[in-house]
């Protein structure tokens, strides 16, 4: 393979019945293990998933000025954030429009790991200048797997040998798992119970042993991208380069996005001193987003009958899509905006949707979907549903949850 | 006294269902069960401790997805996990599997006959168009083809024409469905005998009759139902066992603001007028509704909660004449380990599917004949899943617990059952199961042994019939319960039936539940 496979790739590999792999940051991981992704998304909501999530680009920035240098990058309060906590934020250009979105890990008082899903490191280093701050990029020597599902704690806790129930959602600690040094976060990209395991490439292969030995009672299942997928869109989580642009990607104006228009205000801190974008989005704030990112639920009865019509049964997505569907009012005809990701939940049993669509539209709202019946453009309807679909209480619930 | 806008006696799932959609209607709703949980035939329970068992009904197929989305089922814990494949241990050590890949499916079939191989892809498509034909249905209210009310007569026009929309050749597939019996329809498309033999094992369950009798071709299709709507999976296990089906339709009603009593038996319905009052508890208690309706098979639901002057007598002597038959049993195990089968050794992702013992139409049809003069099965017909293959919640960390669905064990035993005879079929079930997988009995830790006795005792399903009635063609539709009074309404004012023994019936459907509701809503409780 000409692109790069993960430190994990030595177990991952031979677990793949079907040859599918998804490049990610120049990376390959798994599609999906077994040849449909069913029984992978179900261990999410379950039991418990096991990814390699190792592409992620991850730097460490440490140093006298670290706080000062991420808090000047990212939009949530870092100066606020105490040794052990993780916080999930989106970054900004000078005009508020967001360049990626991350975790920053607070590793230490002066030491910190930043995940993104595109590389980083330049604009960590115009951002950095006059600082004293030193920034590496760890992405290749740190591997993560992420552990999701009801059971992870359990798996997590006897693997690790401590007990975890006190751990905080998006909270981190340091644990030994088999005498393997590895951090622990309480974080994921499931919307579910889940943990990420941070570990030095060299050690990843034990590690993997030690979960899938330790898990195996439990339900563990290895997991890839297509099961997350399912998972994150009921999460309501979004993802680069399909529910938005990076700023810095975009072509032209309107491909670009703010985080109060990707439902991300909450993580736009107003409390701190100068910052990437920080008029811009002040000013957005003032007076109100002019689009928001919501979810939709396809009406089932609408979509039958639209497939009654040609005399079939309904055809559902049998994977999340990635596609750009317009989205229309309920005459049909004004284009209110449009759904950037989507899919079939099994869990719920609801047709879903990402969607981007003007903020006027309030939760309830009957909006109009395109989709395609037999070859034929056709709308079916849709309601606007906050987000996000799936939220259980165990989540953010403490232990025994 | 609080007089309740509606009383729903008997809390398993349709039951459930009913007070969820009258309370999401802003209806005040009370649901009296007779048990200590709520759950009917539908429950979870730890009878070894740490080993939790889908005591009675153990898969979930045709539970309504509109019935999971209206009531928001999923957040109140509700989670149906795919069960993906079927493995037949044949007697002289091979085996037949069905996997969840198409591809695999079809090079396994192949391997024992090329013709079946493609024939399979034919038949499926046949009862998908077959399933679809029919599948309206399931959502409709049963229009009365005698009656000449606007209503019936426009139902029965919609429904006219949509047979007519399906065209001459699927037309007679579904006229042969109704009318054949499953071996033989099976016939018409596959050599295999195996095959043919697993195939018609679903014909038969919850009926007293075998894979050659007439009308069982129908409840193969019944089965196939299931596979149109929850997006192309035909069975599926509840996370937590089916108990956790009823808990999450309980949390749900009540969320809506129904009360929900256990412990609270109903021994009569309150009868003023010609019109239904409230009920009477078993402890002498009186409760004042509004609305009554009955969750209880139709037998319970008339015979014994109701005075018979209540009712005319061409009535009672059709419900009288309403089949139950009880043919099925249960063997609940304990398991150290997970058994290991001759046809296909070792532990693997055979153990998260189903295991079916039918070997062959010989074995099933002769299952059948012992149960036809009065025994249990000698060697049975039986399905196999181990739910915490599945959820590994329902057992310890590395231990098991396995369901094993068997028939026949009919209700009525030769000089009736009795513990030496439970006993006695239990041991036929474990034997048999050893005959295809030698060591397993040493693995077992505890054993449950249900009869169709102890299911009447322990639910109150009369007779034991799983589906509270025989899903027999004669028993359906406007025929279900009785003709004429297919339509939730009951010849009482103010008391509906909302049981699994009115259209559609069966399974952890739910229809009947919902659509009781929908009428009990529109006469305006």
């Amino acid at each position: 393979m000409s692109l790069r496979t993960t430190p994990f790739h030595p177990r991952t590999g031979p677990l793949s019945e079907g040859q599918a792999w998804r490049r990610w940051a120049g990376y390959v991981v798994a599609s999906s293990y077994e040849l449909s992704h069913d029984r992978e998304y179900h261990a999410i909501r379950n039991s418990a998933a096991l990814f390699d999530v190792s592409p992620l680009y991850k730097y460490l920035v440490t140093g006298r000025d670290a706080a000062r240098l991420l808090d000047h990058v990212v939009t949530r309060n870092i100066g606020k954030a105490k040794v052990g906590q993780v916080l999930y934020t989106p970054w900004c250009d000078n005009e508020g429009k967001q360049i990626d979105d991350g975790t920053i890990s607070v590793l230490g008082e002066q030491t910190f790991r930043m995940t993104s899903a595109d590389p980083t490191l330049r604009w960590l280093h115009l951002n950095a200048s006059g600082l004293d701050v030193t920034i590496q990029d760890v992405s290749e020597p740190t591997a993560a797997v992420s552990l999701q599902g009801p059971s992870s704690r359990e798996i997590l806790q006897i693997a690790a040998e401590r007990d975890l129930s006190a751990l905080k959602y998006f909270r981190l600690t340091s644990a030994k798992i088999r005498g393997i040094p590895v951090t622990i976060s309480r974080t994921g990209y499931t919307g579910d119970l889940g943990f990420e395991v941070w570990v030095d490439a060299s050690q990843a292969v034990p590690l993997w042993d030690a979960l899938i030995e330790t898990g195996t009672p439990y339900g563990i299942t290895p997991a890839g991208m297509l099961a997350l997928d399912v998972a994150r869109i009921e999460a309501g989580l979004l993802l680069i380069e399909v529910d938005y642009f990076s700023s810095r990607h975009a072509l032209i104006e309107s491909q670009k996005s703010s985080p109060l228009e990707l439902g991300l205000g909450w993580t736009v801190a107003t409390d701190k001193e100068r910052y990437n974008g920080q008029a811009a989005l002040d000013a957005e704030r003032k007076r109100g987003p002019a689009w928001q990112f919501t979810g939709l639920t396809v009406d089932w009865d609408s979509l039958e009958q639209l497939y009654a019509d040609v005399g079939l049964p309904p055809r559902l997505p049998s994977q999340a899509w990635r596609t750009s569907v317009p989205i229309y009012d309920r005459g049909g005809h004004n284009q209110l905006g449009y759904a950037t990701s989507g899919g079939w939940s099994p869990l719920l049993k609801r047709y879903m949707a990402l969607a981007h669509l003007g903020s006027a539209h309030a939760p309830g709202t009957e909006v109009r979907m395109e989709v395609t019946v037999e070859h034929h453009r056709k709308q079916a309807k849709a309601h606007v549903t906050p987000l996000p679909f799936f939220n259980p209480e165990r989540k953010r619930g403490g232990g025994g949850a | 006294m609080k007089q309740y806008d509606a009383i729903v006696i008997g809390g398993g799932h349709n039951g459930l269902v009913t007070a969820a959609y009258l309370a999401r209607a802003k209806k005040s709703v009370l649901v009296l069960e007779r048990r200590p949980r709520v759950g009917g035939a539908a429950v979870t329970e730890e009878i070894f401790p740490g080993f939790k068992f889908s005591v009675f009904s153990y898969v979930v197929s045709l539970l309504r997805p509109e019935i999971i989305r209206d009531l928001d089922l999923p957040r109140h814990g509700l989670h149906i996990l795919p069960l993906e494949s079927t493995v037949t241990p044949m007697e002289n050590g091979d085996y037949l599997a069905a996997w969840g890949d198409h591809d695999e499916t079809r090079r396994e079939l192949y391997r024992h006959s090329p013709r079946d191989a493609e024939a399979y892809d034919e038949y499926g498509r046949l009862m998908h168009f077959m399933a679809q034909a029919v599948k309206p249905i399931l959502g409709m209210v049963p229009p009365d083809p005698t009656s000449f009310a606007p209503t019936d007569l426009f139902a029965l026009l919609k429904l006219g024409k949509h047979f007519r929309g399906l065209g001459a050749e699927r037309l007679h597939a579904l006229v042969k469905l109704m009318t054949m019996s499953s071996a033989d329809f099976l016939d018409e498309w596959f050599e295999t005998d195996v095959l043919k033999a697993t195939k018609s094992a679903s014909g038969i369950i919850g009926t007293f009759l075998g894979p050659r009798s007439p009308g069982t071709a129908y409840v193969l299709l019944h089965h196939y139902m299931g596979e149109l709507d929850g997006v192309f999976r035909a069975w599926g296990f509840a996370k937590g066992g089916t108990g956790a089906v009823s808990e999450s339709i309980a949390s749900a009603a009540r969320a809506f603001g129904a009360e929900i009593r256990c412990d609270a038996g109903v021994a009569k319905v309150l009868v003023r007028n010609g019109r239904a009052t409230g009920v009477v508890l078993e402890n002498g208690d009186e409760l004042e509704a509004r609305t009554v309706a009955s969750s209880l098979d139709p037998r319970r639901t008339f015979l014994q909660l109701l005075e018979p002057d209540h009712l005319p007598p061409e009535f009672v002597a059709d419900i009288r004449r309403f089949k139950f038959r009880g043919s099925s049993g249960k063997v609940n195990l304990a398991l150290d380990a997970l058994p290991s089968f001759t046809c296909m050794p070792g532990i693997g992702r055979q153990h998260r599917g189903a295991f079916s013992i039918s070997p062959s139409l010989d074995y099933v049809e002769r299952a059948y004949d012992d149960a036809k003069y009065g025994e249990f099965s000698r060697r049975p017909y039986m399905d196999i899943v181990f739910p915490s293959m599945i959820d590994p919640g329902m057992a310890p960390p590395g231990k098991h617990v396995m369901s094993i669905f068997v028939q026949y064990a009919p209700y009525h035993l030769n000089g009736g059952w009795t513990d030496a005879k439970r006993e006695a079929f239990g041991d036929a079930v474990v034997n048999t199961v050893e005959s295809f997988a030698p060591g397993f009995k040493s693995q077992i830790l505890h054993r449950q042994v249900i009869t169709p006795r102890d299911i009447e005792r322990i639910t109150g399903l009369t007779e034991g019939n799983i589906f509270a009635g025989e899903l027999a063609l004669h028993q359906l539709f406007f025929l279900r319960p009785a003709p004429g009074w297919a339509k939730f309404a009951t010849p009482v004012r103010g008391y509906y039936q909302c049981g699994s023994g009115t259209h559609p019936g069966g399974g952890i459907m739910g229809a009947s539940g919902r659509l009781a509701a929908m009428r009990i809503l529109k006469d305006g409780a």
